[in-house]
């Protein structure tokens, strides 16, 4: 066989404009069969777009593609997928009220009759070790369990090339060991697999080559195995940055303090809070872990002070705070930073000035008698925009206009330029480049360390090691028991993060 | 090919000049439509437009006309607006308007035929309330049940029609008006009138109001807190959430301004203007703010703008359904066409042509 006929696909000088940005300037490389390749790059790096374009979603400007030695240009994604290409999404598309074996067939060009297809379904996930009830209702499964409806989903299609664009991010220690497991296995068989991650480890674990994308272009592919991840990090920023260091610190006095927190669920698909129990000391950072959707947005919610809690579950200085609004609770000193840049924690249509304003108002002394103070807030933006280092024209711009991280730093900011007793953040450096990811956990250890008690609750691990003292997952809307994180391995707190229930779970199929 | 491309911000010269070409397009399109209906175009433009201000003959007349029309509507959209921004849909000031008025004139009317000066501002107040209490029954419905506010403020119009009709010939009928519905003249009754203040202008108490609004309405949403809290809600409601504005408190006090704002401006009407309160005194007034609201981009100083030009288009359709035997219909599509060519013209605000082939691919 010929070289060319070993390339699954090949790509020639992929450009794609869109105003304003080249978001691919240029971009080839090739995946042969079998092997497992990873793309590699920041938040805009262009890894999407690029993406989107193999997916036939979008159309490039120039340049060309070749699948399996022909020429590849799909027009839409049923195209890309008739020719091979498959895809798992982040973000699943699948239908809670219906079963496994439905939402399959709802994907399908054609499918096959319900008897068959389950027993498909089976066969293959059998095959791939990926365990499923085809009768199972997709509103009763895990997150884990709900990607390998999307992966079976795609195996179902034998693709030539299987895209995953950042499988892991919902999945517990033990189910992406059970991912590569799988992912091995179809590389084994031939299928090539382009991999899509910002972790750094993983890929170091999972990839046969990287492909590193900055600002659009190709800056550098490396074999992962043979380049540590600072390597990796270094030529995704094109920078060296600081390592996150930590002073020593003493705690103090308990600051925030919860009994028994329980809450219903907000709507259809939240999660209820249930019975939530921690205490935080002053100059301590406390991480909360878990699986997306198991709560964090609802407890934070609930320390905000956007749902207020029955009484005697919420204490501030052992003074009960769960009836109390988010301006009181700030002005007690408990700030928050919610999950959601855009429309939560900031307007994306307001400048950065107003969206100071949001929380600082009152903190700040911004207001008399009701009347805004608009010089004290632009002075008051751009101290955040100079001390954090948020990439902008300035206060006027609207949030919207920032980039993901710089918009990060600016909300983070925001709250820790009013010196908070207290901060709780949800997914603090979600989405947030390497270098900005590290600022701002330098930030809040800098905090903690003058005296301040941290709740940091994040999806990301490596996050947690880094800056929590002592770790708890939430699972179901539960909190686990909370256990210094020195004592902690990566398997146990997979274990406590619910894995090996969820796999239990699993086998039943 | 032609594509429309997101621009990076959105325009600001565009967000200026969209009005303006709006009411450029309106012209051309209105005149055509003026031409098949037998009409000469320029001539019907220029009898909207030009002829209400400056025709030697109509203009004495029709100029205090200019200012009695834009007041009422530049006091509803002036309320209107700042719901608009905040997220809340007062689709109904049509009602609140017709049931300030009923409460406003009632209330005069309950202390007939005494003579003191405290009955106007009395009447006022008694017609902001009416107005107010209006708007609350959607606005509580919204908070209580979560019922649509669009909804339920439109339907309230009809009920508030109704109620005209029965009181017009009912609880307000003139006892002295012979069998004849409607209510006795507050116009001509001294206490309660509201009169013209500067002879020959047009200019009267409600126009006063609709102005000291206008201000009132520009420092509350541009300086005030509150102001802020508000147009946070209309942006990003979660995030206005986050910062402490309970979200029911913002639909109640929305409603609340408009519905007080709409029914001062329908007891000034009944006081003045219209005289009494009569089957037909509802007037559109409520329904044409919306437009007004849009037009002046939910802003203070382009509502009164706003206002004033589609006075102006009222009584130039007036005089071109006289002069020219224009149907009426005509008059309301030609201000129907407005609105449509701003929304159309809006989306160059966040977009930007772009002409030529599409690329490759």
């Amino acid at each position: 066989m010929t070289r060319q006929a070993e390339q699954v696909l090949s790509l020639e000088g992929l450009t794609k404009a869109y105003p304003g940005v080249l978001a691919c300037d240029d971009i080839s490389f090739s995946i042969g069969r079998g092997e497992i390749h990873a793309l590699l790059g920041e938040n805009g790096a262009g890894k999407s777009t690029l993406v989107k374009m193999i997916y036939g979603l979008v159309a490039p400007d120039s340049g060309r593609m070749t699948l399996e030695g022909r020429p590849f240009a799909p027009p839409e994604p049923r195209a890309a997928r008739a020719a091979g290409v498959a895809m798992v999404f982040q973000h699943f598309s699948l239908f809670d009220a219906l079963s496994v074996a439905e939402n399959i067939a709802l994907g399908m060009e054609e499918a096959p009759p319900p008897r068959r297809l389950a027993a498909r379904i089976r066969e293959v996930s059998e095959l791939y070790g990926l365990p499923l009830d085809p009768a199972r209702t997709v509103g009763t499964l895990s997150a884990g369990e709900r990607q390998r409806v999307e992966i079976v989903r795609c195996l179902l299609q034998e693709p030539r090339l299987l895209i995953m664009d950042e499988p892991t991010s919902v999945l517990t220690p033990q189910e992406v060991e059970i991912l590569f497991e799988t992912l091995r296995r179809l590389a084994q068989d031939g299928t090539a697999i382009l991999y899509i991650s910002h972790k750094l480890e993983e890929i170091r674990a999972l990839c046969d080559s990287a492909t590193i994308l900055r600002r659009g272009q190709v800056v550098a592919t490396c074999t992962p195995a043979e380049t540590t991840a600072r390597e990796m990090a270094e030529m995704m920023v094109g920078a060296s940055f600081a390592a996150v260091e930590r002073a020593p610190r003493a705690t103090g006095e308990v600051v925030l303090e919860a009994r028994g927190l329980s809450a219903p669920a907000p709507g259809a698909f939240g999660t209820p809070l249930r019975d939530i129990s921690f205490s935080l000391r002053a100059g301590e950072v406390l991480g909360l872990g878990g699986v997306a959707g198991n709560g964090q947005d609802e407890l934070l919610a609930a320390l905000a002070g956007e749902r207020p809690s029955p009484r005697g579950m919420l204490f501030l200085d052992g003074q009960d705070i769960g009836r109390l609004g988010p301006q009181t609770r700030r002005a007690q000193g408990l700030a928050t930073a919610p999950e959601e840049r855009l429309g939560h924690a900031a307007a994306p249509e307001m400048s950065l000035t107003e969206n100071g304003l949001l929380t600082a108002a009152q903190s700040r002394g911004l207001l008399r008698r009701g009347f805004i103070d608009w010089p004290g807030a632009r002075r008051f933006a751009e101290a955040v925009i100079s001390r954090f280092d948020v990439r902008t024209p300035g206060p006027q711009a609207a949030a919207r206009a920032l980039s993901g991280g710089n918009l990060q730093k600016f909300v983070i900011g925001r709250e820790i330029a009013q010196r908070p007793r207290v901060l709780a953040v949800n997914q603090p450096t979600w989405g947030v480049d390497a270098a900005a990811a590290a600022a701002i956990r330098q930030a809040l250890l800098d905090m903690a360390a003058q005296g301040a008690a941290i709740l940091v609750i994040s999806q990301d691990l490596d996050e947690l090691f880094e800056v929590a003292d002592r770790f708890g997952a939430l699972v179901g809307g539960r909190l686990s028991e909370i256990r210094p994180m020195a004592e902690l391995s990566l398997e146990r707190v997979g274990l406590m993060m619910g894995g090996a229930h969820d796999m239990e779970v699993a086998h039943v199929g | 090919m032609i594509a429309l491309e997101k621009r990076p911000q959105p325009s600001r010269l565009w967000r200026a000049a969209t009005p303006l070409l709006a009411v450029a397009l309106t012209m051309l399109a209105g005149g055509v439509m003026f031409a098949a209906l037998g009409a000469d175009p320029v001539e019907a433009i220029r009898v909207i437009f030009w002829d209400p201000l400056f025709d030697p003959d109509f203009a004495a007349y029709s100029r205090p006309q200019l200012l009695v029309k834009a007041g009422p509507l530049i006091l509803i959209a002036i309320g209107l607006a700042i719901g608009f921004r905040s997220g809340v849909w007062n689709i109904g000031a049509e009602g609140q308007y017709i049931m300030g008025a009923i409460c406003g004139a009632g209330a005069a009317l309950a202390l007939y035929p005494a003579e003191t000066r405290a009955i106007l501002p009395l009447a006022v107040l008694a017609g902001a309330l009416g107005g107010w209490a209006w708007g609350m029954i959607p606005a509580l419905l919204k908070v209580r049940f979560g019922t649509n506010e669009i909804l339920v403020s439109l339907m309230l119009v009809y009920v508030a029609e109704s109620i005209l009709a029965s009181v017009s010939s009912g609880l307000l009928q003139n006892p002295e008006g012979m069998g004849f519905p409607g209510s006795r003249n507050l116009a001509q009754w001294d206490a309660a009138a509201n009169r013209e203040l500067i002879a020959g202008t047009g200019m009267h108490w409600g126009v006063l109001t609709a102005f000291v609004a206008v201000i009132a309405a520009y420092v509350l949403m541009s300086r005030h807190i509150l102001g802020f809290q508000l147009r946070l809600s209309g942006e990003a409601p979660r995030a206005a959430r986050f910062a402490g504005v309970v979200p029911g408190r913002v639909v109640v006090i929305c409603f609340a301004i408009s519905g007080a704002l709409a029914g001062m401006a329908g007891f000034f009407e009944v006081a003045g203007p219209a005289g009494q309160i009569s089957i037909d005194f509802g007037s559109f007034y409520g329904f044409t703010a919306i437009i007004v609201a849009f037009l002046g981009r939910l802003h203070p100083v382009g509502i009164l703008l706003a206002g004033l030009l589609m006075a102006l288009t009222y009584i130039g359709g007036e005089l071109a359904q006289l002069m020219l035997g224009l149907p009426a219909a005509a008059i309301q599509l030609f201000q129907g066409m407005l609105l449509f060519f701003l929304l159309a013209t809006d989306v160059f605000v966040n977009y930007r042509l772009r002409l030529g082939r599409r690329e490759a691919a």
